[in-house]
């Protein structure tokens, strides 16, 4: 049986690399995910040949459980939270890596310290990334405040337990008594928690990532532990593959990964934020539709707020409308809008509007100046003009969309509050800017039915 | 057993420019399926829990590998099913 698991592993590595290949392309990117599905597919059964197991019943039924209950949430839940859910199933890789690396280090019998020091490191980072996407999940799914959690002397707190668990791990190599591995771990899964608490919400996809990455990492280390080549291969490619994104992603925000981990951001800004002119001046539905009709060019800039309110279908309707009058419609997509990248190119894939129509931010900015409508569709931080005019402001250096230089701007949003940033937006105050409160897929439905009429 | 560990860093250096390789230049759009993607394929480490879970001899072994094999088959169904999902949407873009 060994020559065929070992195969299958190959084969497996191979088609991870060749699948997630495929995925970093938009057209061939479904039959990837279908070919490292079916690798894995493979390793699993393969494995169940392992020489010398036991406990097969056990193994079943954690296996059944397990995929069925992630199969049906990941199928039911709403396009708006994949963030999320991605999160937390990260988050169950980490806590199998950290299961791994605990049941090898009670059982004590690895070959040498080299193989033990990774099953260590392999847990601690496991630990880690499993309390850390679980809080990631909670905040994103609104089971916890999304605001940082801050503490006097949380770096230092941080640090020490980050500390105390290396220390453990390493007492836990040299000296080995078993009654350090419940402590080492309990260290661990704190520090995961601890490090997540202070991120607030708007860094969670950085944060998600990097977590992603270190869930790779740890696989890699166990998959070393353990001699077993595919988790070697697979966890280490995830965690290179991680880590770039982590770091891609980050640079997209403008902001640096140790300014994401360490930064509090999202805190309220305190009094550096200047004072804003003007005020907030709400619009009516029709006169809002009046005024789409009668312009050449609109372009619609959606955010999260579109995500939440699932107004995707409703917006491509009203740019159907919109076409249909002879206006130009086009789409801003600012890299971040929403809770990950590419969070709004999916969303508006899924309503089906047209892949060409989409625009980012190099393309699209120059065009503002000739464009008689900007809808901003529960977008906040990405079209905040503080970004380039104020320096104190959390959020300065991030290109936007330069939404402010419209003849027009329309801007829907849920009710007054601030952005994930916490800072206030001066577009909204600006002299051609009017405010559309409410739902954004009831606004953009009542759009339609005005623009209908007229 | 040294030889062994030295060929296992030889993947270890080659799976990690593997993995820098194919992610560099992707587009922005695809972040967070690639992210969604790469997060099933660590979903693997099943296989490592399924041995250790094999392998456990006391009852504390036992459980502690049931609690990996169950969330590792999470990540590795879960994993799949919401990147499928998303992925699905870019395949339509194929035919206009």
């Amino acid at each position: 049986m060994e020559p065929i698991i070992q195969i299958t592993y190959f084969l497996t590595a191979f088609l991870f690399i060749f699948g997630l290949k495929r995925m970093s392309s938009p057209m061939t990117a479904r039959s990837g995910i279908i070919w490292a599905g079916f690798a894995m597919m493979f390793a699993t059964v393969v494995t169940f040949f392992w020489p010398g197991l036991s406990h097969y019943t056990l193994m079943i039924i954690a296996v059944v459980i397990g995929s069925s209950i992630a199969w049906i949430l990941a199928k039911k839940v709403s396009m708006k939270d994949m963030p999320q859910m991605i999160a937390v199933y990260n988050g169950m890789g980490g806590g199998s890596a950290a299961a791994i690396a605990c049941v090898e280090l009670l059982k004590n019998e690895m070959a040498n310290t080299g193989l033990a020091a990774l099953a260590v490191a392999g847990g601690l980072i496991g630990a880690i990334a499993f309390t850390g996407s679980v809080i990631a999940f909670a905040k994103l799914q609104g089971l916890m405040k999304e605001r940082p959690v801050t503490f006097p002397n949380q770096q230092h707190i941080n640090l020490i337990v980050l500390a105390s668990s290396v220390v453990l791990g390493i007492l836990l190599l040299s000296i080995g008594w078993g009654f350090l591995v419940p402590l080492f771990f309990a260290a661990a899964l704190a520090f995961g928690i601890m490090m997540t608490l202070p991120i607030g919400g708007g860094d969670m996809p950085v944060v998600i990532s990097l977590y992603n990455a270190l869930t790779g990492l740890a696989v890699g280390f166990e998959g070393f532990a353990m001699g077993n080549a595919a988790m070697i291969v697979a966890g280490t490619v995830v965690g290179a593959a991680g880590t770039l994104l982590t770091l891609l992603m980050a640079k997209a925000m403008n902001r640096s990964l140790a300014n994401v981990l360490f930064g509090a951001f999202g805190q309220e800004v305190t009094a550096t934020e200047g004072e804003i002119k003007g005020s907030l001046k709400p619009i009516e539905i029709d006169d809002a539709a009046i005024m789409m009709a009668y312009a050449d060019k609109v372009i619609i800039i959606p955010g999260y707020g579109m995500a939440v309110a699932q107004a995707q279908h409703k917006v491509r309707e009203l740019a159907e409308t919109l076409e249909k009058r002879g206006i130009t419609v086009k789409y801003a997509i600012h890299p971040v809008a929403g809770r990950m990248p590419g969070h709004m190119n999916v969303l508006l894939a899924e309503a089906n509007v047209p892949y060409e129509k989409l625009f980012d931010i190099e393309e699209v900015n120059p065009e503002f100046s000739n464009t008689d409508v900007s809808l901003v569709i529960g977008a906040n931080d990405v079209v905040n003009p503080a970004a380039k005019t104020n320096p104190a402001s959390p959020i300065y250096g991030m290109p936007i969309l330069d939404v402010d230089r419209s003849k027009n701007c329309l801007v829907i949003k849920r009710g007054k509050g601030k952005g994930f940033a916490g800072i206030e937006n001066e577009l909204f105050f600006k002299e051609n800017t009017r405010m559309l409160y409410g739902d954004a897929q009831d606004v953009v439905g009542k759009l339609v039915q005005s623009l209908k009429r007229l | 057993m040294t030889e062994g560990i030295w060929a296992a860093l030889y993947i270890l250096l080659l799976a990690a420019f593997t993995g820098y390789e194919v992610i560099c230049r992707v587009p922005v759009i695809l972040h967070t399926p690639l992210m969604s993607g790469s997060n099933f394929i660590h979903g693997v480490v099943l296989v490592g829990a399924m041995v250790a879970l094999g392998k456990a001899d006391t009852p504390t072994e036992t459980v502690i590998g049931f609690i990996g094999v169950l969330l590792g088959a999470m990540n590795a169904a879960g994993g799949y099913a919401v990147t499928e999902r998303m992925l699905k949407m870019f395949e339509k873009k194929k035919a206009p």
